[in-house]
């Protein structure tokens, strides 16, 4: 009973404030109901009982992409005005896509079975009793596809590794701290003791 | 239908009574915060209102609730208003799943862990949409700050969390602490006491814990977002009345977290010191709260002792030492694990 209400409660949040993604206006109040729409998942994803997915899914999405996202968006300088200007220059194009794109979504969906072997292994496969839902996503993670694992970490490293070089630049002239370098100073080392006559200096 | 119905009162009654008892010693912490640094300037500190000042956290929300609450002309209103009422009831939320005492969790459930620090990883929208939203110059530099500090930290607090976990066995804050009832204490002829908790075998990871604690709650000395001498207030600059107050709330709710966080992973829960009888009869709930205001006088000193670090210097300290430190950890605690045969299960 508790279940479906929140069943329904959670999906038609998540629905609206997708569309609402779309259709603010403003780029940042966009993003903030992008972040409500992953929330709504993660509460769907309890409700299936994948507690250790809809965690992840808070932690990664909505406690770092989405946070790298909204910093991007902020900083953008949107003119909301000329945003609007060349609607309606656009729109017989963009209609004209959108609607054949439709008509495709159409025909595959229109065409699609679903499998009967597929239909009987949804409903939730929930582990064995006595095994959490992490431990059991573990074992089979880092057992049956650990190879898998292993290439898209490196796929990661490599996208990591190229987005550094591509941005990293080593200007000239920056005066650079060396920590360590200041901790190893000592007063032998750093001060100069001069005795100064008067009235001559140095 | 009539099991439901008694189930929610039951949980809606539990989740008031922590709520209640959870705003009183915040704002306790507050003072005793207040008391704490004025000491170590050789000042006195709150005390006028109530015996030795004790009321005056009460008297400051008073203050706050009755003045006007001012909305600047410019200010994109609706994410004005739900910044601080989300910087509050996320750091209250996350109460939900502390254990007190054995079996003193309204939810205790098996992710226990992760909801904290997912949780806790959202503090930083509160920041960033306060800061956004007032159109303002420091407020929005607070925002950009508060987005690339708070998330570098999360990044070792992350890693000082699996090492626990892979000690532990379990992602459950419960057992968490259960499990540390046996350790190397019990291995050097004391079992059941305070060397057997995590703070001694982790003792790096621990400190770092500890430091990135501070970071993720902007504490001095990482309070960048709020540097009076740089952005005035930061983020709360435009901010006044209630929701200035719910801000603040938040803020010390979620250092309290922090304070809770530490205890549970490395200092025991609610594990009495040592397991002699006069010690063992204290409820586990007294050890609880002794070692959180324990943790919280470490915070209050820090503030008081450290001066502010710059940017660059703590942005250094996140990426280019936490980081490579707290990933060795985790790799060498592993090894330990496996090799010596201690894993959990």
């Amino acid at each position: 009973m508790a279940a479906t209400l929140f069943f329904y409660l959670f999906a038609a949040l998540s629905v609206a404030s997708a569309v609402m993604v779309i259709s603010a206006r403003n780029p940042v109040h966009s993003v903030l109901f992008l972040i409500l729409c992953f929330f709504n998942a993660a509460g769907l994803f309890i409700l299936m009982g994948a507690e250790f997915l809809a965690m992840i899914l808070v932690v990664v999405y909505v406690g770092a992409v989405a946070v790298l996202f909204l910093f991007v968006v902020m900083m953008l300088d949107v003119d909301f005005v000329k945003l609007r200007e060349g609607m309606a220059n656009y729109l017989p194009v963009g209609g004209v896509i959108g609607l054949i794109v439709m008509v495709e979504l159409a025909l595959v969906f229109g065409t699609w079975t679903i499998s009967p072997d597929a239909l009987k292994a949804a409903g939730a496969p929930a582990p064995a009793a006595g095994v959490s839902n992490t431990a059991a996503l573990g074992e089979i993670l880092y057992t049956k596809y650990v190879y898998w694992f292993q290439a898209s970490g490196l796929v990661l490293l490599v996208a990591m590794v190229g987005a550094i070089v591509l941005t990293l630049r080593h200007k000239e002239g920056v005066k650079r701290q060396n920590i360590a370098e200041q901790v190893a100073r000592t007063p032998a080392t750093a001060i100069e003791i001069r005795n100064v006559e008067p009235g001559q200096g140095l | 239908m009539m099991e439901l119905v008694t189930l929610v009162g039951i949980i809606a009654l539990q989740s008031v009574a922590l709520l209640v008892a959870l705003l009183i010693t915040v704002s306790l912490l507050i003072y005793f915060d207040r008391k704490v640094w004025a000491a170590v300037m050789m000042r006195r500190g709150p005390n006028v209102v109530g015996p030795w000042g004790i009321l005056q956290s009460f008297a400051d929300l008073l203050k706050f609730v009755f003045k006007e609450v001012v909305i600047p002309d410019s200010a994109n209103k609706g994410v004005f208003i739900i910044a601080p009422i989300v910087t509050a009831v996320l750091a209250l939320a996350a109460w939900a799943v502390i254990p007190l005492n054995e079996g003193w969790a309204i939810a205790d459930i098996n992710v226990g862990v992760l909801y904290l620090f997912a949780l806790s990883s959202l503090g930083v929208y509160g920041v960033i949409m306060g800061g956004w939203a007032s159109n303002s110059k420091y407020p929005f530099l607070a925002a950009l700050r508060s987005a690339a500090q708070m998330v570098s930290y999360e990044v070792s607090i992350g890693f000082v969390i699996i090492t626990v976990l892979l000690c532990a066995g379990s992602l459950n804050l419960s057992e968490i602490v259960l499990s540390q009832k046996t350790g190397l204490g019990t291995m050097l002829g004391l079992p059941n006491s305070f060397l057997d908790w995590y703070w001694l075998p982790l003792l790096p990871m621990c400190v770092i814990f500890f430091i990135s604690a501070l970071a993720e709650t902007n504490r001095p000395p990482f309070d960048l977002v709020e540097a009076e001498s740089e952005l005035v207030a930061g983020h709360m600059v435009e901010y006044s009345s209630t929701p200035y107050l719910l801000f603040m709330l938040g803020e010390y709710v979620a250092i309290t977290l922090m304070c809770a966080m530490t205890t549970i992973l490395f200092l025991g829960g609610w594990l009495p010191i040592i397991d002699v009888p006069i010690l063992a009869w204290v409820p586990g709930v007294v050890w609880f709260v002794i070692k959180l205001v324990f943790v919280f006088f470490r915070f209050a000193m820090v503030k008081t002792i450290v001066p502010r670090y710059r940017y660059d210097q703590l942005m250094r300290l996140g990426w280019k030492v936490f980081l490579p430190v707290s990933l060795f950890w985790v790799a060498l605690t592993a090894g330990v694990l496996v090799s010596m045969g201690w894993l959990p299960q």
